[in-house]
């Protein structure tokens, strides 16, 4: 422990450490533009630049590292006007259209803007000009808003390792964008949408198709049918002001009735219809020790990773559809039916957190004669904007139930988001499939932590099996890379791209403080703390539709119904 | 031309990224521009993304994403020349080609090239088309010269 002064005040810092988590820690605010937590800092926006003693120029505070000498001034005037000079640069090219900008009101330029007094333009730049790369189903990035801060490109290189986006050309031409400028659709990207989370203003940002919703709601012809995930029922609650990490999954249903949908299930139905047929499908391998370990493929992003990058592990992959898909084909097969209603009538809506889901919809797998299950994807950010749209205060609206048979959920069902909360849901399954009662204690704390890579050991008639959850997708590239090696033998293999899973998914509330990820996992877990039906085959309705319609898991109709078939044949 | 591309790689035997560079040259020597396919193929060799490959390329002036025209113009942008007004010849060299530096015209008789400094400042501003130099030019002058050509090849 080092003592250093900043702004005539002496703090506490640890050696070595980069003054700008000693500034933070100290309840100091310095503003940053391309720093990144759990980067290594590059220093090249320069927005962190303190004044300090002994030195000629200003030093970056993101990237240099503490000293005993050191005296410190984060706000004396040469500094104050250097940032200033700084973003008047970067507005000296933006569009400068923040009205009707899908940013307005959350960007950080305009934060830092506000922050630092910029009120006349001092620099008149060419208007940056780009052409908006629309071409992807998921991802619109709009060159214009740019402001090359480069984290998008980190966070795809460093976290992801998918490198889809780079920076092309040099100096005032610098642009980014895919290789030869081919578009993000022919990139490699994989639409997980982390980019958005990561960019500072308006250049990264999903693509919407809200006015279609807002159509469709009014025309009588049509059954608007939406399922939300639990991500979303955990996140929303931070857009309207409530405490981060509340469950307002029962004012969403009450919320999208107000709004005109016909009917509101609930995406965990799915994720039990999916981790029965799983645990089914697992214990089936197991037994013929076939085509282990079994690969999870309810994450979009993943899936299509894995396609290009591992296509001989395809065999591993599980058959059974993510459980957006699952629902679609429920909705538009079993229930049209049901009800008496023509297909081509039923809109169905996927409220979710993931943008790779818009995207996934699109897959031929997924649709039927060219008619998608799903027929619009709307994130959770979008929700709230549709929410706000509809002038819905939620403070305001009693709490609904979620409509019957659909929308009834096990816990597991809703554990889908979390990393390791598939596995946990196949655990429980798959240990009373295999031995008639059921896993006591439910609860498996080894998959609940937030380690990168979480290990479980499944036990059936005096054997281990290694079940593996895996979120962030360079951890998922060690586990492939390790099991290819013959260092670790799983079993079964959970991996979403993200880190943190769904929770933290590309269609998430922007600009979220850190720790909000830490409530939303408490959040789904205690949905699974006080819920009553813990297991996905003892959910009721599941029991229901199993006896009247699907018969037992791997039936035919199920296959039918919940199956890919590219993938079923090759079972 | 993907063993083309192979025969370079082996004979040069790359041993890690710091060769991408030399490497990248390589292949425009052989095939006077970088050719998609070619940034495919070294992304396998090297292990490294296309993006990336594609952005290192991007940032060094001397690589051609298009091949050659008949005619290729290279107008100096170094200080000298920037200074005695070569940014005006580069757009009407842009207004009468209709194409941007990096590009070639429809009919492939002109490509343009926007080189950062051709070493001969005491003649600048200057242009080369293939091998002629034409120096203390402007634009009124290249527009001229660029006419010349079209009628030579129409006849």
């Amino acid at each position: 422990m080092i003592e250093i002064e900043v702004n005539n005040k002496i703090i506490e810092a640890n050696k070595g450490e980069f003054l700008l988590s000693t500034l933070k820690r100290n309840g100091m605010h310095v503003p940053t533009l391309c720093h990144m937590k759990d980067l290594f800092p590059t220093g090249s926006c320069r927005m962190c630049v303190v004044e300090m003693e002994g030195m000629d120029n200003l030093v970056p505070a993101c990237s240099y590292p503490v000293n005993e000498w050191m005296r410190i001034k984060t706000h004396s005037p040469r500094v104050v006007s250097a940032r200033k000079m700084l973003v008047e640069l970067l507005l000296s090219n933006h569009p400068d259209d923040c009205l009707y900008c899908i940013r307005n009101g959350n960007c950080e330029l305009q934060k830092l803007a506000e922050e630092l007094n910029v009120h006349e333009r001092r620099f008149f730049g060419n208007r940056a000009k780009g052409k908006i790369d629309n071409s992807s189903p998921s991802v619109v990035h709009n060159p214009e808003k740019c402001i090359l801060c480069g984290r998008c490109v980190r966070y795809c290189d460093e976290i992801l390792q998918v490198s889809a986006i780079d920076f092309i050309g040099r100096g005032n031409s610098a642009t980014i964008g895919t290789e030869f400028n081919h578009g993000l659709n022919l990139s490699t990207c994989i639409d997980c949408g982390q980019c958005i989370m990561v960019c500072p203003t308006g250049a990264l940002h999903e693509k919407t198709s809200q006015n279609k919703i807002r159509q469709v709601i009014h025309d009588k012809t049509k059954h608007v049918v939406g399922f939300f995930d639990s991500g979303v029922a955990v996140s929303l609650a931070e857009e309207f002001g409530f405490k981060p990490g509340k469950n307002i999954e029962q004012l969403i249903t009450t919320a999208l009735r107000i709004i005109g949908f016909d009917k509101v299930y609930d995406s965990g139905f799915a994720g039990d219809l999916m981790i029965n047929e799983m645990a089914h499908e697992w214990l089936t391998r197991i037994k013929n020790n076939k085509n282990l370990p079994l690969i999870a493929t309810h994450c979009p992003s993943w899936v299509k990773y894995a396609e290009r990058n591992y296509p001989e592990l395809k065999e591993h992959f599980t058959a059974i559809n993510p459980p957006q898909e699952i629902m679609g084909s429920i909705i538009k097969n079993y229930y049209a039916h049901k009800a008496g209603l023509n297909k081509e009538n039923i809109y169905v809506v996927s409220l979710t957190t993931c943008t790779a889901r818009k995207e996934e919809r699109l897959r031929k797998n997924y649709t039927e004669h060219g008619i998608s299950y799903v027929d619009t994807v709307m994130t959770t950010r979008e929700l709230a904007d549709f929410i706000k749209l509809h002038g819905i205060d939620l403070n305001q609206i009693e709490e609904e139930l979620t409509d019957l048979p659909f929308g009834m959920s096990s816990t597991v069902g809703k554990m889908v988001a979390s990393p390791g909360g598939l596995s946990e849901g196949i655990a429980r399954t798959a240990f009373y499939k295999a031995n008639n009662r059921e896993l006591r204690p439910p609860r498996i704390t080894k998959l609940r932590n937030n380690k990168a890579r979480k290990e479980y050991r499944f036990r059936k008639n005096g054997h281990e099996y290694l079940m593996l959850a895996v979120h962030g997708l360079a951890e998922a590239k060690n586990v492939i890379k390790e099991m290819k090696q013959g260092h670790i033998y799983p079993d079964f293999i959970e991996i979403l791209t993200c880190k943190e899973g769904c929770l933290n998914g590309g269609g998430q509330p922007l600009r979220m403080p850190e720790d909000y990820i830490n409530y939303r996992r408490k959040a789904v877990y205690n949905i699974d703390n006080q819920g009553a039906i813990k297991t996905a085959h003892k959910n009721p309705e599941i029991e229901e539709l199993y006896s009247k319609y699907l018969e037992a898991p791997g039936s035919e109709k199920s296959v039918k119904l919940l199956y890919n078939p590219e993938l079923t044949d090759k079972k | 031309m993907e063993d083309k591309i192979k025969n370079i790689l082996t004979e040069y035997r790359p041993s890690g990224r710091e060769d991408l560079i030399s490497v990248l040259q390589l292949i425009q020597g052989t095939f006077d521009y970088i050719p998609e396919e070619a940034i495919n193929v070294l992304s396998q060799e090297f292990s490294l993304p296309p993006s990336k490959i594609y952005s290192i390329a991007t940032f060094y002036n001397q690589f051609r994403f298009t091949s050659k025209g008949k005619y290729h113009i290279k107008v100096c942008n170094g200080t000298a020349c920037h200074i005695y007004g070569s940014e005006e010849i580069l757009r009407e060299i842009e207004k009468q080609l209709a194409i941007k530096p990096g590009q070639k015209t429809n009919d492939g008789m002109f490509s343009l090239e926007a080189a950062p400094c051709i070493g001969a400042c005491s003649l600048s501003p200057v242009v080369r088309i293939n091998s002629a130099y034409y120096k203390n030019t402007t634009a009124g002058e290249i527009k001229e010269v660029l006419q010349l050509y079209r009628n030579n090849e129409e006849q």
